[in-house]
């Protein structure tokens, strides 16, 4: 057999300059995990540029790297303990790369927060800190680094914890340790440190090995994401990675979103000695089912038993966002959460946040280059996924805008979005969309319906009677007579709100809670056109056709997108 | 799961995700381990099928071992190989005493543009490893190029939780790097488990062994005893020798690897 221990995946983050690449770089040396000739060549580097020797240009590849002394991308390095198999992701600090920092931290089960001991907590130190709380990345030691800048002072040290303390709380991390560490001169890295009696605590080394990986992911309900169906030969198989649970031949299993049932027949194999009945989270399997109706890429496969995902349109998320271009309500762009892909919009942006301040704007219209937001989202077709505290992997999802991933987010609920806006009087209610604006999109060259405010009406309040593509009257009823509600304006405000049945006519004109004009002048004209609704139920677009004008009181406006 | 099984699932997800996401998608075969390892991993994830071309490009200073190997192994998985030189350069004389950059840019860059070009691929499977050199421990899993096959390493997107670069303009290509996280002991340990077939070369004989593959005249062998899969194994575990030390064309500059792949080298 051949041994093959765990993987476990650690990131390095914190501010620029803090020490995150000679964290590593010492790890990797003290371990004698490097090959023969790296460190020459690090000599060599740091001759040729004239700068002083950095462990970091050991993961700092790249020339332009190399000559500014910065890191740019995330990289992985490899090594091992005699517990298990380490996979360090090196993370860049400079908040222009962010987006590289966010792509390594992503991959990572555990983290090492790194703070110089003498600049203290600084800007990215706590951003990274809050990108680690998004990613749910819960393990988390913080390494106070540079120690002999302030003479292995303990009093400093405690400063450095504290401060930092305080920031993780609010967002909730909960470091498992604080180490203080020189890593340039190897103190408490690999050995423990006889500069620092007081510290009575571990070397990162033997912290690492103290790291527990998360087992239970396959105790959890199953989530198998088809990734495609293939059909090469009589079999017809379908694919994927089992996200979370196990799953057996045999298994009665529900497809959502369509809730169609079936039972496993087979797991596929290539090889015989791969032949099995039974497979677990992690695995990359081909199923083949007793019944073959159509199945298509996206949809989840989960166990008659197991507790079903959430499905539906329309979200509550936190985002980060990385692009330059700003993200912004009502523009389409393209959400993938695994193996599903679907077109998406901002439906509300709630909250805008500075990761590193936490200071947060309830009033944003957008979100840009690195900052964190809380926003709804609404998707074109229904899709399949779990709330992100229950299921990491079917929880998470990433926006693509254009051609590029531009921002990733994380599940917190289905949201019931208010349809619209509303009429309120007591708890009755009703949702109108009749102040909603109508735009000429350029370049998508398309017309679209927006509502520009979220917003209840109460009795007495002022109705916004002209925007920028509609005007009512001053004096106007609203009649819905799909949920029977009627709404009297007078000058300009919303005076009642009564059932349909309390209604008469009195001469002003009749607008739906769509904001068409009805064509009704008497009290004759509202009796027929309630009794053709009725009788219309299910041929709406004759019934709108004859009644309303939909352009009475609208224009269109151009409107950049 | 172990460290291997863990490394399969990952690999085949991405293959997977590849055969998915582009109409036209092709593998590189160079007909070492790395690729022969790939190649096993594509008939697990299609469940013994290869439903896209292989393509070798030889430069005709292969070592001649590799071309027998390479023809032996198409044969017997009946695979739909595309085999490429760039004769315009050969015929006109380019060769390793140009220049091994040079060379190398030509017989290897060029041909696969070549290749690109005429078959219009959109996708492009290649078995680099991070721990092989520098550029490509900072790779992406896919990683696009432009028309040139240009690499824009210094700019690359975000690419996170396994959702992958597949929104691209029309002429550009993607690098599809599935065994990106494995290492070298990573593809011995599997080559052992798996019992691939690999080639000869990759074992000692009188004191001397090919660790990496390439052309004759610029891969140098390692001293080594290791006659067999075992103890090939045993000899990565205690080596702290650089895989690519038989490489002549990476130690032509400091920045050698990161030039010619900026430029469409695999």
């Amino acid at each position: 057999m051949v041994e093959s221990k765990e993987i476990f995946k650690i990131v390095v983050v914190g501010h620029v300059d803090h020490g995150k690449s000679t964290v590593i770089g010492r790890l990797l040396y003290d371990t004698k995990s490097l090959p023969e000739g790296a460190i020459e060549k690090v000599k060599r580097i740091s001759k040729e540029t004239g700068k002083p020797f950095e462990y970091a240009y050991l993961l700092d590849a790249f020339e332009e790297e190399q000559k500014q002394g910065i890191t740019i991308d995330t990289t992985q390095i490899q090594f091992h303990t005699k517990k298990r198999d380490y996979v360090i992701i090196d993370a860049p600090g400079h908040v222009e790369f962010l987006k590289n920092m966010i792509s390594g931290a992503a991959n990572a089960e555990a983290a090492l927060l790194v703070i110089d001991a003498n600049e203290g907590v600084r800007e990215q130190s706590k951003r990274h800190g809050y990108i680690l709380s998004l990613l749910g990345i819960k393990k988390v030691y913080v390494l106070v680094n540079k120690m002999d800048l302030i003479d292995y002072s303990e009093e400093k040290f405690l400063d450095v914890k504290s401060d930092m303390d305080i920031f993780l709380k609010s967002i909730n991390v909960f470091p498992q340790k604080y180490i203080p560490v020189s890593a340039f001169h190897g103190e408490n890295i690999a050995l423990s440190s006889e500069k620092m009696p007081w510290y009575k605590g571990d070397t990162v080394l033997d912290a690492l090995d103290i790291f527990e990986k998360d087992k239970e992911i396959t105790d959890k309900p199953l989530r198998l994401p088809i990734q495609d169906v293939y059909k090469f030969d009589n079999r017809r198989i379908i694919a994927g990675r089992i996200e979370s649970g196990v799953l057996n031949v045999g298994d009665e299993i529900v497809i959502y979103p369509s809730k169609r049932t079936s039972k496993i027949k087979s797991i596929e194999y290539w090889q015989e000695k791969d032949k099995t009945t039974k497979a677990e989270a992690g695995m990359s399997v081909g199923i083949t089912l007793f019944d073959e109706f159509f199945y298509k890429r996206g949809e989840f496969i989960t166990r008659k038993d197991d507790e079903a995902p959430l499905v539906g349109d329309t979200f509550k998320a936190n985002i980060f966002w990385m692009s330059e271009n700003r993200l912004i309500v009502n523009k389409r762009y393209k959400l993938k959460l695994v193996t599903q892909e679907t077109e998406c919009e901002i439906a509300a942006i709630n909250k805008v946040i500075d990761a590193s301040t936490l200071f947060s704007n309830d009033d944003a219209k957008e979100v840009n280059t690195n900052e964190v937001a809380e926003v709804v989202i609404k998707t074109k077709d229904k899709i399949c996924f779990d709330e992100f505290r229950n299921n990491h992997v079917t929880g998470r999802f990433v926006i693509v805008d254009g051609y590029d991933i531009s921002g990733g987010g994380i599940i917190n609920g289905l949201e019931i979005l208010d349809a619209a806006n509303k009429f309120i009087k007591g708890n009755v209610e009703l949702p109108i969309t009749c102040f909603d604006e109508y735009y000429y999109l350029i370049p998508s060259n398309e017309i679209k319906k927006v509502a520009v405010e979220r917003k209840s009406y109460k009795i007495g309040d002022r109705l916004p009677i002209n925007g920028d593509t509609y005007y009512y009257p001053d004096n106007f009823d609203v009649v819905d007579l799909n949920n029977e509600l009627s709404a009297l304006i007078r000058d300009g405000r919303l005076v009642d709100l009564i059932n349909l049945n309390e209604y008469e006519y009195k001469g002003y004109p009749v607008y739906s809670s769509d904001g068409f004009l009805a064509n009704v002048k008497n009290q004759d004209d509202f009796i027929n056109f309630k009794n053709d609704f009725k009788k219309s139920k299910y041929g709406l677009v004759d019934f709108a056709n004859k009644w309303y004008d939909p352009m009475a009181n609208k224009r269109i406006v151009y409107k950049a997108v | 799961m172990d460290r291997l099984d863990m490394l399969e699932a990952e690999s085949i997800y991405i293959l997977r995700e590849a055969y998915k996401s582009f109409g036209k998608l092709g593998m590189l075969w160079s007909v070492g381990k790395d690729s022969t390892v790939m190649l096993w991993l594509a008939k697990k994830a299609f469940f013994g099928h290869c439903p896209f071309p292989f393509i070798h490009i030889d430069t005709t200073y292969k070592i001649p071992e590799m071309i027998r190997f390479r023809d032996k192994i198409a044969k017997e998985y009946n695979l739909d190989l595309i085999v490429y030189t760039n004769w315009d350069a050969i015929n006109n004389g380019m060769g390793p005493e140009k220049g091994r950059l040079v060379c190398c840019k030509a017989l290897k860059t060029d041909a696969l543009q070549h290749v690109i070009d005429k078959y219009k691929f959109e996708g492009l499977i290649v078995g680099v490893r991070r721990d092989e050199e520098g550029s490509r421990s900072k790779e992406r899993i896919f990683s696009e190029r432009n028309k040139e096959s240009e690499w824009n390493y210094t700019n690359q997107p975000p690419e996170l939780w396994d959702q992958f670069k597949t929104d691209f303009p029309k002429g550009n290509h993607i690098r599809v790097h599935p065994i990106l996280n494995w290492t070298e002991l990573d593809i011995w340990q599997y080559i052992k488990r798996e019992n691939i077939p690999v080639v000869d070369l990759y074992f000692a004989k009188n004191g001397k062994r090919y660790r990496s593959l390439g052309c004759a005249q610029c891969t140098g062998q390692v001293d080594s005893n290791a006659s067999t899969v075992d103890e090939i194994i045993e000899e990565l575990k205690h080596t702290n020798i650089n895989e690519r030390a038989g490489r002549a064309q990476d130690r032509e500059d400091a920045y050698a690897m990161q030039k010619l792949r900026k430029d469409g080298y695999m």
